[in-house]
């Protein structure tokens, strides 16, 4: 069997584990994944947390994702990242760099096993703003100069691609090197709050062959999260896993210890049981019905004629599910065309299962140009 | 002697092992399970040649490559 084989049917444990923290968040990003903002007050306790841990310790998952919300803002953060790295669970964290001062970059910089990334959308001030808010450009590249001065090795620079920033790419990497950073690029989805603003946002046709082009051209030295294989029925495939490993070798802790499929995919149907419940994360990853089912053989569907199936595997899962398009089908933004024809003939998106949007928008926050109406999708017929 | 960086971590899999290093956070796969046992029976052996005695010489070449790849990408050392 392939490795690949072995992938699709899943592992015993998870290679690649997002832990969303908590759900506040001091921005309000127009496109955030976990509709995040405020915190839920089910939030996993620090005992809980450290709990999940010793679990991953256990499971041999040699590092986490964590992301939120911000989770910098919990107040036992700090905690959990030295118990993770105590416990040979490596933490790399996403922040918008609120809490990253010179005292805290020196404390990262001191460890082999924290991973810093900081999200930017735009690499000038008025790009990024628009979408993340007013002054996040700032706090973002005051975190990343700290990081520089104190020495921390090898940050990264976490840019969701949009259309309003993929002629910003080659301004992108140059800011990463300036702060001997590492450039990461990864895929907008119509999931959370980015359903509202996915229209849009999303790149157009032209520009994915742009992005595409520009990671051949970049190979090895751009991280993207292997987020991309949709774009590798351009061509050649980029570098990574071309394949979707929602539940199989992937998957999210949510802030109250929901596991879904993966980090798009908040919502009902992709969730496979809680860390609260007796067995804890062993055993919802490895006795889900829900997982049961990814890590079954995939019939392709209506893809399964495409010449190009084999290099982009249908594309994202949950990107056709937040469109209203079935799951064996094109992605949305399948770069051979079949997406924009399945949208035409697409039922209704469905409705998130969850929202944690500060109530009335936060100070500064961005202000979407046209507010977040999708068109009505009716068939003709 | 070669052997596992200190900072690596090994994962037994189904197909072979996962290492992950700490240090470089590379994740690195082998996909033979007899090649991590090659691997662990670095620490304790005397030389490459030696780890490699429970292997048949016609696939040695084959297991030596590997091995040369993890130690270029810093996993053995």
């Amino acid at each position: 069997m392939k490795l690949v084989e072995h992938f699709k049917a899943g592992l015993d444990a998870p290679i690649c584990l997002t832990w969303e923290l908590t759900y506040a968040c001091n921005l309000a990003c127009l496109h955030c994944l976990s509709s995040s903002g405020r915190r839920d007050p089910r939030e996993l306790s620090t005992a809980e947390a450290k709990a999940v841990i010793d679990e991953l310790q256990r499971m041999q998952v040699f590092y986490v994702n964590i992301g939120g919300g911000e989770p910098t803002v919990r107040s036992d953060f700090w905690e959990l990242v030295d118990y993770a790295t105590a416990h040979q669970v490596g933490v790399k964290f996403s922040t918008n760099g609120v809490r990253i001062d010179a005292e805290v970059a020196a404390r990262l910089a001191a460890s082999d096993y924290v991973d810093v990334q900081v999200s930017l959308d735009g690499a000038t001030a008025e790009v990024n703003d628009a979408v993340r808010g007013a002054g996040s450009y700032d706090m973002a590249l005051r975190a990343l100069g700290h990081l520089r001065d104190a020495g921390f090795r090898d940050a990264k620079i976490s840019v969701v691609c949009t259309r309003h920033n993929i002629g910003q790419l080659d301004a992108f990497k140059a800011l990463a090197d300036s702060f001997g950073a590492t450039l990461r690029l990864t895929r907008l989805r119509p999931s959370g709050r980015g359903a509202d603003v996915w229209d849009d946002l999303h790149p157009l046709p032209h520009q994915q062959k742009e992005l595409y082009d520009w990671l051949v051209a970049h190979g090895e030295d751009v991280l993207t999260g292997d987020s991309f294989f949709h774009l590798s029925a351009f061509g050649s495939s980029l570098p990574g896993l071309n394949l979707c490993g929602a539940g199989r070798v992937v998957c999210l802790i949510d802030p109250v210890g929901d596991v879904y499929a993966c980090p798009f995919a908040i919502h009902d149907e992709f969730l496979a049981g809680n860390v609260r419940s007796p067995g804890g994360f062993a055993s919802v990853w490895r006795d889900s019905e829900l997982f049961a089912t990814l890590r079954e053989p995939q019939s392709g569907g209506a893809c399964a004629s495409c010449s190009f199936y084999d290099s982009c595997q249908g594309g994202c899962m949950a990107a056709k599910f937040f469109t209203g398009l079935p799951l064996d089908g094109p992605d949305p933004e399948c770069v051979q065309g079949y997406g924009e024809l399945a949208l035409v003939g697409a039922g209704a998106a469905p409705k998130p299962s969850g929202d944690h949007s500060h109530r009335g928008g936060v100070r500064g926050g961005p202000v979407p140009v046209t507010i977040g109406t999708r068109p009505c999708v009716e068939s003709p017929v | 002697m070669l052997s596992l960086h200190p900072q690596v971590s090994v994962r037994p899999e189904p197909f072979g092992a996962l290492l992950y290093h700490f240090g470089t956070r590379r994740l690195s796969f082998l996909k033979d399970r007899r090649l991590l046992d090659v691997v662990q029976r670095l620490d304790g052996s005397t030389s490459v040649e030696d780890a490699l005695t429970a292997v048949p010489e016609k696939e040695r070449p084959a297991f030596r490559r590997a091995l040369s790849t993890l130690e270029e990408t810093g996993m053995l050392a």
